[in-house]
């Protein structure tokens, strides 16, 4: 199969239409006269976190609190690792995102006196099936944007330290796109499937972060040589058994408390940070006073019928499990347990290292939602916030920017594409490599089989494997272009394997239990508050220390 | 987690195919949603709320302890009827308005 090359030109290429990628667009748009355009892999209607949809606005500042409050919250939970910059001007957007959202037809809880009606003190209550067909709907009635739906970017073009434009496939026909851009958004989303899932089998995918983010955006970062940060801080969810559906909303909305198997509440022994909460569970089952539950029995019958409806406009998969059993919540505690690891930045600290504006350390690069580090528990409007943050200093940048693309090194990648689609020696299939990545991640680099621990020898072993794994991944066979999509995810899920066992390997402590557990230093230590960041230069992965961004100081490129 | 599709029942609109996050649905050489990886399916329900014929049933694997119940969605205006086909073939509706906030 041979590829064709289409070349295209925009202002401002957005790569992603998810959360963070079309409210940039939307405020694009609105801020400068200039062309956005959106590359979605998918198709920007449903696709990304928002999928299934969202049951409640889980990052708001709520009457009597302060943005500096939510500051203070994130902090607290990342155990200092965080960036006080980013953090305020994302919790400065907060609200203003919402009541964007609401003009455009999201559906918020509101009392009597019409304030929205909170739940926690962060959170106000919403109904979020639909939020993503209304995100998409107000793109599309924006005559300055352009979608490209089902073409996949793999790759950055950079010349002289700055964005010049982006390598995509298309995922249906076979063309290889040269789209030149003045500046790029990265708004890929995070990076789901590195480590051997919860349910291996017929439903591997049934994970708490969408499989189809591969950590694209990561990946070509690191490749391109910018700064990234804070790897070794992953995120391991708490949900519900099997159907791995969020367990916050029995949490906090009926209340219900976690109990181990004797039925004693355990949650106070350990802390309240997520990364203690998946702590804990795992450490009552270690010492064998599993399983671990919410408790719900015992709730009213409204309640119980409440819930039904409410996992219904999130992970609808829940409800299912409880009707065709017949074993609703307040009959039956919902059994917990953690997830696989992910490295997602909306929750965790992780991706690239950007200043105030979003910009990275690659000129005309910026980066919002999942993949920007340094701002975790962003949430749905913490990424609108830092899509509207970013759009804003991209229409800033790019004045007076031209581009010019060289097409001989577009030759080039045509042919080293062709040669997957032409492949005649092959060893492996894509799905053969993805499973051992799966089972090394697991076991060497602390997946849920070794309880989230790994050494310093373990890594070391991981990474060897995963650096085979790499050199065979050159040796692939794709019958067509969504295969080719599969081969490049693999890829690009390798090349962040190797980041985040390096990360891990770099921080010798213990600072966060289940996230970084590592069993050669198993405290945390004073002299490990800096930001452990990275950078890819002639194919070697150099670790770079930062110290902290202190409370009020901005940290500048 | 995966979904099954009556082709009996498709009309080959493409709503599926287009709201399917993962890029997993498309029309064959008979017009009719087929899902080419069902494995790789992530249970988000999208298509099960966008086919506007019900065509499309959402399962619980039987290795996340699954029984063979299933579920589609009759939309109705902002009306979503949730209807639940349990293992013993009884059937549940659950309605929700998009205009109603969840209480939780």
């Amino acid at each position: 199969m041979k590829l064709q090359i289409k070349a295209l030109s925009t202002d401002f290429l957005i790569i992603g239409g998810g959360t963070a990628g079309c409210y940039a667009a939307l405020t694009f748009a609105e801020v400068s006269g200039r062309e956005v355009l959106i590359a979605e892999k998918a198709n920007i209607k449903r696709s990304g976190c928002l999928a299934a949809g969202v049951n409640a606005i889980n990052a708001y500042i709520v009457p009597g609190k302060t943005p500096k409050d939510y500051v203070d919250y994130a902090r607290k939970d990342a155990e200092g690792i965080v960036r006080d910059d980013l953090l305020r001007t994302m919790a400065e957007g907060l609200n203003r995102t919402v009541a964007k959202l609401e003009r455009l037809g999201l559906t918020i809880l509101k009392d009597e006196q019409g304030q929205y009606v909170t739940r926690g003190s962060r959170n106000i209550k919403i109904n979020g099936e639909n939020i993503k067909p209304i995100l998409a709907g107000a793109v599309a009635d924006q005559p300055q944007i352009t979608v490209l739906n089902r073409i996949n970017v793999f790759e950055y073009i950079v010349k002289d330290g700055r964005i010049q434009g982006a390598y995509a496939i298309g995922v249906d026909e076979p063309v290889l796109y040269v789209i030149s851009a003045k500046a790029i958004l990265c708004a890929t989303g995070g990076a789901a499937g590195l480590y051997k899932p919860n349910h291996p089998g017929f439903s591997r995918h049934k994970m708490w972060y969408p499989p189809f983010n591969t950590g694209a955006g990561y990946a070509m970062g690191i490749r391109a040589g910018a700064e990234m940060t804070t790897f070794e801080m992953r995120f391991i969810a708490l949900r519900c058994k099997d159907t791995i559906a969020p367990t916050g909303t029995l949490a906090q909305g009926v209340g219900a408390k976690q109990i181990n198997g004797l039925g004693e509440v355990y949650e106070q022994k350990y802390g309240i940070t997520t990364s203690q909460r998946v702590h804990g569970t795992v450490m009552e089952n270690l010492e064998g006073r599993g399983p671990c539950y919410l408790r719900t029995v015992g709730i009213t019958k409204e309640q119980d019928e409440d819930l039904q409806k409410a996992y219904l406009n999130m992970a609808p998969s829940q409800t299912l499990k409880w009707l065709e059993r017949g074993q609703t919540p307040r009959v039956q505690n919902v059994e917990i347990e953690g997830t696989e690891p992910y490295i997602v930045g909306g929750h965790t600290a992780s991706g690239y290292w950007v200043d105030v504006n979003r910009e990275t350390t690659i000129r005309g690069l910026f980066a919002a939602g999942d993949v920007a580090g340094g701002c975790p528990q962003k949430y749905v409007t913490g990424a609108f916030a830092e899509g509207e943050i970013a759009a804003k200093a991209a229409v800033r940048y790019m004045n007076d920017k031209t581009v010019m693309l060289n097409m001989s090194e577009a030759e080039e990648k045509k042919r080293w594409l062709e040669g997957f689609l032409d492949s005649s020696e092959v060893q492996h299939s894509t799905d053969e490599l993805e499973e051992t990545m799966q089972a090394v991640m697991d076991k060497d680099a602390g997946g849920i089989g070794s309880h989230y621990r790994f050494s310093e020898e373990s890594l070391s072993i991981a990474d060897d494997k995963i650096r085979k794994l790499e050199r065979q991944s050159d040796f692939l066979f794709a019958s067509g272009m969504q295969e080719l999509v599969y081969i490049l995810e693999l890829r690009e899920r390798l090349t962040l394997c190797r980041s985040v066992i390096a990360h891990l390997a770099a921080r010798k402590e213990t600072r966060w239990h289940s996230f970084a557990e590592h069993i050669d230093y198993q405290e945390s230590s004073a002299e490990w508050e800096l930001y452990v960041n990275s950078r890819l230069e002639n194919g070697k992965l150099n670790m770079i220390f930062r110290p902290l961004v202190q409370e009020g100081e901005k940290y500048e490129h | 987690m995966s979904i099954e599709i009556s082709q009996d029942v498709c009309i080959g609109c493409g709503q599926c195919a287009k709201s399917c996050p993962g890029t997993l649905i498309q029309l064959d050489d008979k017009g009719k949603a087929c899902i080419s990886r069902i494995e790789r399916c992530w249970g988000c329900a999208s298509c099960v709320k966008e086919c506007p014929v019900q065509a499309i049933a959402m399962f619980l694997g039987e290795d996340m302890g699954g029984l063979g119940g299933k579920l589609t969605v009759g939309r109705e205006n902002t009306l979503l009827h949730w209807i639940i086909t349990k293992p013993d073939g009884d059937t549940q509706i659950l309605t929700v308005d998009s205009r109603d906030p969840n209480k939780y």
